[in-house]
């Protein structure tokens, strides 16, 4: 077989190596987003700050109080749409709110939340996506609430809209603050 | 009754399509002319066969029929009428009909309008569109059947997704599918003069229209898809890169690239296996997509509900459609003897590179959009490829593309003379500079970034122009003479002017959408006042209302400029009976050079979220595509490639052969 006819018979390899990942992919789930991590305690890490005065992340931060930390990204357009109810959950004090910067360069972020407002009491930069992997995030924006024994124990995936708040995190924050 | 005689005109046809693919395809091998004469019939059988069970299936959803599972799931009887019959088609099994009908309406016009093919390839290009029609009739009836009974039955049923009852997306299914199931034609003339193992300038011409037809409607599908995302997601946004949008993206670009390049196999008898490959893989890709939807290896914002068993069946239909032709390709091909030469700078090359950045852009798709399959595959871990990744390759491969799109019908065909060419497009480029830092002073943006995109989208428009004005010598003779030759221009000539400017405006739309946009997200009151690029908001109050079978919350906002009231805009909530979920309509104010958009959000204790936009050019997006459509519509009217044209090109005018695209 000569280099040109190899050329030939390259889309039918090309297609038949896709056709082998389609099965694959067909005996899974796409939509069970792993729930291995429910319940468990947060992943080791540690995230340097992304604003000066607002310090990073770590594991060492959690544990003491129940903790909600949202994954967002200035490139994401539903992040801005929850904005305003995160920054209400902070501003009243109901639950402190940890920011993970997933994805996003520094200036971009920061301009980002120099324009809307920086609900987060801490805000860890995680430029690689690299920390995220271990938090099981599959996009932005992501929600976790973290209990005082710093456990993961909820994780909302897409944004918070006010009746999400209201029926599904706000009970289990309450729930979570009297235990 | 109606909905068996629907489900035993399926079987009838399936029936048809299996004779139609067996005995054309033996007819020509033989050259038994009494066999091949069997397809235009049977196409026009199968047609008719499956519209009587489309009209069937639309017939349970008008008669609001429960006793049919289908209508069940996705209908209701308090539903408007028109989203009755577009519930026809709003869901995986109703959808089918509409896939299968509008295949075997491509099929029956090959038939019909086909007069002029050689009798073996027209057999053999019914035969293959009669096997794709076996494969997706076998597919419906054994996993997917709409006419499914349910007993007892129920009294009301399960109202249709409301995110779909909008009258734009009413449409945007028929036109997309239009799109790429007409691209199974131009894939099954492929494979015929696979089978044939002849591909020549003839072959082309013949080709190229039905490219053309498929082309416009995909065109028509994906904006229409996009303006739906626009007004009714309430995000502002046009296009999210999401899977489903990918999958109609994809076929878009190949088609776009094999328009280019059949053009060279007509005109120049070369790029014959390319042009082949294109057109397969173009089917290809709209098959990949309708898997990707449907078998539930990717999630997405409007995937239908999933079910592996009809994933494997799809595998299947893809490895034996897509793997058997592009099997017959690697065999086949390599005999095929390019005829032309041609130097690296002349138009051929042109398309050559227009060829190239389509065909990567196409492969940066495909690939965005598997990238979290095969990690998932490989087990290592769930990703998402989010707008960055496209974003980026795309906004590499926009600058040479727009710089070329320009450039190429300047060039001559075999070998070009590109200082004459620059020569003539010095006004264009004079044109673009000058545009593009208007545009920019006038949006206050002093970026390399957004003084590119107009500066590409506007060289585009005026080298565009500029080889209209060329081409018809305005300047040169007399405007009446200039009159005459615009007149006289072949309109595929007409078609490429209006295509590529349209691309031009449709791009300035897009950034100006992108990067100029403002928006404000906040928390208001009945009285608050915003203001956002200029334009101050006041949220006046907000009404409860009822629509058909949903509750309305409609926030009146008056929108002031310079202290004058400028226009009131409406937007809307609206929560549905029957599945009690919730729609934003945004309220939108358009002119000619911006949208305001409104969107009223979720309400908490009498303080709503209100989400205001300023976007730039918006329209421009639509207008744009609007003019590529056009240009396609006219390019198709061209005589040359209306039935029987050919034999009349024996005596065409002067002026016409020296345009000729």
């Amino acid at each position: 077989m000569t280099f040109r006819h190899f050329l030939y018979l390259l889309p039918l390899l090309v297609f038949l190596g896709l056709s082998v990942y389609f099965a694959i992919g067909l005996g899974k789930d796409p939509k069970a987003i792993p729930s291995a991590l429910i319940d468990k305690p947060v992943p080791e890490f540690e995230l340097p700050p992304l604003l000066e005065g607002v310090p990073g992340v770590a594991t060492a931060d959690f544990g003491g109080e129940v903790v909600m930390v949202n994954v967002f990204a200035s490139w994401c357009v539903p992040c801005r749409a929850e904005h305003p109810l995160i920054t209400r959950l902070a501003d009243e004090g109901i639950v402190p709110v940890f920011g993970l910067n997933w994805k996003n360069e520094k200036a971009d972020a920061a301009a980002w939340l120099t324009e809307l407002g920086n609900p987060y009491t801490r805000i860890g930069w995680d430029l690689s996506g690299r920390v995220g992997i271990d938090w099981g995030v599959y996009g932005v924006p992501e929600t976790y609430i973290i209990d005082k024994q710093g456990r993961i124990r909820y994780k909302h995936i897409g944004p918070i809209y006010g009746q999400t708040l209201n029926s599904t995190l706000l009970p289990i924050i309450r729930g979570l603050q009297a235990e | 009754m109606i909905a068996e005689l629907g489900h035993f005109a399926l079987v009838l046809a399936l029936m048809v399509a299996l004779a139609q693919s067996i005995v054309p395809m033996v007819g020509a091998a033989r050259g038994d002319g009494r066999m091949m004469a069997m397809a235009g019939p049977a196409a026009s059988a199968q047609l008719a066969l499956i519209l009587v069970a489309f009209g069937a299936l639309t017939y349970a959803y008008v008669a609001s029929d429960f006793s049919v599972y289908n209508v069940v799931a996705n209908s209701h009887s308090l539903k408007p009428m028109l989203y009755k019959i577009r519930g026809v088609w709003g869901n995986h099994e109703g959808s089918l009909p509409l896939w299968v009908l509008i295949l075997a309406l491509y099929g029956a016009m090959v038939g019909l309008f086909g007069g002029n093919l050689p009798p073996t390839l027209k057999a053999r290009v019914l035969a293959v569109q009669a096997i794709i029609a076996v494969g997706f009739l076998a597919f419906m009836l054994l996993t997917s059947n709409p006419f499914e009974r349910i007993f007892p039955a129920p009294a009301d049923g399960n109202d249709l997704n409301p995110l779909l009852q909008d009258p734009g997306l009413a449409f945007h299914p028929p036109m997309l599918y239009a799109g790429y199931v007409g691209l199974s034609t131009a894939f099954s003339f492929a494979v015929a003069a696979l089978i044939e193992g002849k591909v020549d300038a003839a072959w082309a011409r013949w080709v190229r229209p039905w490219t053309l037809v498929a082309w416009s409607f995909l065109t028509g599908g994906i904006v229409l898809g996009s303006w739906w995302a626009y007004y009714e997601l309430g995000w502002g946004g046009f296009w999210f890169w999401d899977p489903v949008e990918n999958a109609s993206f994809m076929p878009w670009l190949i088609a776009t690239a094999l328009l280019h390049s059949a053009i060279v196999v007509e005109k120049r008898d070369t790029l014959k296996a390319w042009t082949i490959l294109l057109a397969i893989i173009g089917f290809s890709l709209s098959l990949i997509g309708t898997f990707l939807v449907r078998s539930g290896v990717l999630t997405s914002v409007h995937s239908f509900a999933t079910d592996p068993e009809r994933g494997l069946f799809i595998l299947f239909l893809l490895v034996a459609a897509i793997g058997g032709s592009l099997a017959l390709f690697a065999v086949r091909a390599p005999a095929m003897q390019a005829g032309g030469m041609f130097r690296p700078v002349s138009r051929e090359g042109g398309l050559i590179v227009n060829n190239l950045l389509l065909s990567v852009a196409a492969a940066t798709v495909l690939l965005g959009t598997l990238f979290p399959l095969f990690l998932d595959v490989l087990e290592m871990g769930k990703v998402s490829v989010g707008a960055p990744f496209f974003n980026f390759i795309f906004s590499k491969l926009y600058v040479p593309l727009m710089i070329v799109a320009g450039f190429g019908p300047m060039l001559a065909w075999k070998r070009a003379d590109l200082g004459s060419a620059k020569n003539r497009l010095k006004f264009a480029m004079v044109a673009a500079v000058v545009i593009a830092v208007t545009a920019t002073w006038l949006a206050g943006d002093n970026t390399l970034l957004g003084f590119a995109g107009v500066g590409l989208a506007a060289w585009l428009g005026a080298a565009t122009v500029t080889e209209l004005v060329g081409r018809i010598g305005l300047g040169r003779v007399s405007p009446g003479d200039s009159l005459r030759r615009a007149v006289n221009l072949p309109r595929s000539a007409w078609g490429m002017t209006l295509a590529h400017f349209g691309l031009a405006v449709g791009i300035a739309g897009i950034v100006g959408a992108s990067l100029w946009r403002t928006e404000a997200i906040r928390e208001m009151k009945p009285g608050d006042a915003i203001e956002v690029a200029g334009y101050s908001f006041t949220l006046d109050k907000v009404d409860n209302l009822r629509g058909p079978n949903y509750f309305i919350e409609r926030g009146i906002f008056t929108v002031r400029l310079d202290g004058e009231v400028y226009t009131v805009m409406e937007p809307e909530n609206r929560r549905f009976f029957v599945q009690q979920r919730e729609t934003t309509e945004a309220a939108i104010h358009t002119t000619f050079m911006k949208d305001l958009y409104v969107v009223l959000g979720d309400e908490t204790d009498g303080v709503w979220v209100a989400r205001i936009y300023h976007n730039p050019l918006v329209p421009w997006m639509w207008m744009g595509t609007l003019i590529m459509i056009l240009g396609g519509a006219l390019s198709l009217s061209d005589r040359r490639l209306r039935v029987g044209a050919p034999k009349r090109r024996a005596t065409p005018a002067a002026g016409q052969l020296a345009g000729a695209e």
